[in-house]
């Protein structure tokens, strides 16, 4: 509630409502932590079961998903690098690096969505077996939280470009990073646990 | 599709239900016409984002639904009082008995101690609102529409009748088919988007906005409980956000993950189910604990017994609560290693429980007791709650769970701890921190009788249902055999004595309303010891004019002690305020809406609601509303008003 600044913390932790909404997020991330860990364990306990559909390790192909996984591990980097440009108080780095991050992330869905079509139509769809829709659910719903952090990204670009540098715009920025970083650490554990435990087994 | 297939029809009971339906809606929609309140009521109650408004709009519709779901019970033990009734069939009976579960843990417990949480724990602590006002409006709204979801279903579409549990393969789409368990699946789906909200908005509340010198064991241990049950909530919510996703999924886009074809698992369903369902029970009975414990120290007139045991076991409840749900069905199979793990954990919840039980009884140990209702609540709660705890560790016997299962011993054993222990506390909650919301006390003769009334009739409703249970009898039967007659009658007389005893509750609150005198101090029944006391009566909309040092947990006590209040003139400072906005209730207005067309799988128009909801909270993020500031002058003359001062005080 209080506005009061201390100079020594970043522009984002400059007020106390700031330090908040961090600390919120923070415990809203815990939260995602149990929601994906929920969908890990069902489609844990779904491997294998593929009834009369393709099994895994005949459609997963290592390239796309390298390609994909090596997209999202760079938008991570360069949603850090938008962050120290923040922090060094350069709004046109900001938005620069912060763009190529959207740009990365929305090729990263391009490439997912290019992967779904595919597995479709080799017969691995949603309603084809308790294994695919294990798969299809847990790797669907980062693919729809990238799309929302997507969207997210853009509503604070405007706001960026009509507001510039703020305790209210860096606090945005901020809190958007650690839901892109969250999003990678969630798609580090689907490249081992789904797609090369799936290649392999 | 016809309208005959869209609404419920056929049944007499129901066309009763839409007619009091379409009276009472009209009724409403009249009087505030006639006293032209439209206005009154968006710019005080629809748009508000102070928490002790949204904590009463939460005890009022939790009241409302304590009502529906107490009309189910009496509609099954009115079914269940003689052999071979008629009054309902078998399809109805399974649609009561799922609503009434539903409806009484989702609907009514819960939003019923969010209700009071919202209104008290920002006043324990000494904080001016929650840390997210706007959040804390949609949380309620999300309950809201969730909750006119659910309850819209027994008359358009038809109830959902697979049981508050809602077992696959029962529950999916080949054996249930028809929007039923959909409402089910998203009416909770909506309801919980708010309670989880509400969890991280509590716990931040209490992380972070605490009065100086007040460490996290010198709070109140009403906020203590709090701050554990939204530990819970934020780690059991998520679980129970997928389970309903994946059957809705299931059921609507032709999934595979309860269903027998495809390999699918139907007792998935139950583990994930009870992975939150267990901790829920904990999320409905830590807080009514921490009333308890509130109201036995105010009224005992001593400092709590064991506060730091307290605590511990109420975190040592909270870390066991996510590691027995399998106790839920020792009979699925799962071998005698894994029942006897439960098993184990399961029996394990008995000792911290126990600590509280001493720890009140030691508080109340050559005490000088107060007599008044809240307290009469909380006494009876002690031995009512431990025949409860102590049935549940006969459950949680693995070996002889099996014989127990399914039985109405069960049923009388979650009743016995549901009923004492939480609305028991709802109803001592409300009595007790009534005169705070309301600026006056409820009666206290008419709150006794409603009191006894509403005891008697629960023991003699279920204590019985122990004996019919170890006689055979199993639940969610519709009719009884001449066997079980007598004491399912004695059950029935008890079930509507409570009954009696709630609307003599409800009497009490408009007798007081017209009645109870309206002077009255901050610290209302004179023997307060935390800071809710310390506010005048009524609350001033920013709560604390100046926030007080604290350094125990009985922070009254010592104000009390060095004559401090609240209203320290040379500490005075313009206190910053959110502005009201009707933003939470449009969004969650745009979601009912497309959770609607979803129940009856109409998918275009419920992608149309989900944009609408979208772009409600892109209009949130580009508004940059930055609230508005009370100033001294308003401040010194609010306080003086309600502290009654006189000119050259």
């Amino acid at each position: 509630m209080s506005e009061n600044k201390t100079d020594a913390l970043p522009l984002e932790y400059s007020t106390h409502q700031g330090q908040m909404n961090i600390v919120g997020f923070w415990i809203f991330l815990a939260a995602e932590i149990a929601l994906f860990s929920t969908l890990f364990a069902t489609y844990a306990v779904l491997f294998g079961r593929t009834a009369d559909s393709p099994a895994p390790a005949e459609l997963f192909e290592a390239g796309t998903v390298l390609i994909m996984t090596f997209i999202l591990l760079t938008s991570s980097f360069t949603c850090g690098l938008a962050i120290h440009n923040m922090r060094e108080g350069s709004l046109k780095g900001l938005m620069v690096w912060l763009a190529l991050t959207l740009v990365l992330g929305l090729s990263f869905l391009g490439f997912e969505i290019y992967e779904f079509v595919h597995y479709v139509s080799e017969g691995a769809a949603l309603g084809s077996s308790a294994f695919w829709s294990g798969f299809f659910v847990l790797t669907g719903t980062h693919g729809v939280h990238v799309t929302l952090g997507i969207g997210w990204m853009i509503a604070i670009l405007i706001q960026l470009k009509q507001r510039g540098l703020t305790a209210v715009t860096t606090r945005k920025v901020f809190i958007v990073g650690l839901y892109w970083h969250f999003l990678d650490v969630i798609w580090i554990f689907i490249f081992t646990s789904v797609y090369m435990i799936g290649m392999v087994v | 599709m016809q309208l005959d297939e869209f609404f419920v029809t056929g049944e007499p009971l129901i066309y009763a239900g839409m007619v009091s339906i379409a009276l009472v809606s009209a009724t409403v929609i009249f009087l505030l016409t006639y006293f032209k309140r439209w206005k009154w009521l968006w710019q005080d109650w629809l748009t508000t984002v102070d928490h002790k408004k949204i904590g009463i709009m939460y005890i009022l519709s939790a009241l409302a639904m304590l009502f529906r779901g107490g009309v189910d019970a009496l509609m099954m033990r009115t079914q269940l009082a003689f052999p071979d009734m008629n009054f309902l069939n078998s399809q109805h009976y399974n649609e009561v008995f799922t609503t009434h579960g539903t409806i009484m843990i989702i609907f009514m417990a819960m939003p019923f101690l969010i209700g009071l949480m919202n209104i008290i724990v920002p006043l324990q602590i000494g904080a001016r609102d929650f840390a997210f006002p706007y959040l804390n409006a949609v949380s309620f709204w999300s309950f809201f529409f969730g909750a006119m979801l659910f309850n819209l279903s027994f008359v358009i579409g038809g109830a959902p009748d697979a049981g508050w549990t809602n077992y696959a393969p029962l529950a999916g789409s080949e054996l249930s088919p028809g929007p039923g368990i959909n409402f089910y699946l998203l009416g909770l789906q909506l309801a919980g988007i708010g309670t989880l909200a509400t969890g991280i908005n509590l716990m931040v509340t209490i992380l972070r906005m605490r009065a100086p010198g007040m460490t996290l064991m010198k709070m109140p241990i009403f906020t203590w409980s709090t701050l554990i049950t939204t530990f819970i909530i934020i780690f059991a919510f998520p679980i129970l956000t997928v389970a309903l996703a994946l059957m809705t999924i299931d059921r609507i886009f032709g999934s595979h993950f309860f269903t027998l074809t495809g390999e699918g698992l139907p007792m998935m369903w139950a583990n994930l189910f009870w992975m939150w369902g267990h901790p829920e029970v904990y999320i409905v009975i830590l807080p009514a604990f921490g009333i308890f414990s509130e109201i036995i120290a105010t009224f005992a007139q001593k400092q709590l017994f064991g506060y730091k045991t307290m605590v511990g076991a109420i975190v040592i409840i909270a870390g066991l609560s996510f590691v027995v749900w399998v106790h839920h069905f020792f009979t699925m199979g799962a071998g005698a290693f894994v029942n006897s793990v439960f098993s184990i954990t399961t029996m394990m919840i008995a000792i911290p429980t126990g600590v509280k039980i001493f720890n009140w009884l030691a508080t109340l140990y050559k005490s000088k007791i107060i007599f008044t209702t809240p307290m009469l609540w909380t006494l009876a709660f002690i031995p009512s709650f431990t025949i409860g705890g102590v049935t549940g560790v006969m459950l949680g016997m693995a070996a002889a769970d099996y014989q127990y299962h399914n039985s109405y011993f069960l049923v009388s054993h979650f009743h016995y701890v549901l009923i004492p222990g939480t609305v028991f506390a709802c109803f001592a909650g409300l009595i007790f921190w009534y005169p705070k919301m309301f600026g006056h006390k409820l009666n206290e003769r008419i709150g006794k009788w409603a009191f006894w009334l509403f005891l008697i009739g629960f023991h003699l409703c279920f204590f019985p249902q122990y004996f019919l249970g170890l006689d055979g009898m199993a639940r969610r039967i519709f009719t009884v055999g001449p066997e079980w007659f007598t004491l399912n009658f004695l059950s029935t007389i008890g079930a509507f004595v409570m009954g009696l005893g709630f609307i003599i509750f409800v009497h009490g609150i408009i007798y007081s309303f017209r009645f109870s005198p309206r002077d009255i101090e901050g610290d209302s029944w004179g023997y307060g010891r935390t800071l809710e006391w310390a506010t005048p009566t009524p609350i001033p909309k920013y709560n604390f004019a100046t926030v007080p040092e604290v350094d125990s947990h009985d922070a009254l006590i010592d104000m009390k002690e060095k004559g401090e209040t609240t209203f320290d003139r040379s500490k005075l400072k313009p206190i910053h305020m959110p502005s009201y906005t009707g933003q939470p209730f449009i969004m969650m207005a745009i979601l009912f809406f497309a959770s609607f067309a979803l129940v009856f799988e109409w998918i275009t128009l419920a992608v149309i609601g989900l944009i609408g909801a979208i772009v409600m909270m892109f209009i949130r993020s580009f508004d940059y509303d930055e609230g508005y500031h009370v100033e001294v002058d308003e401040i010194i003359e609010t306080e003086r008003k309600a502290r009654r001062m006189t000119d050259d005080e």
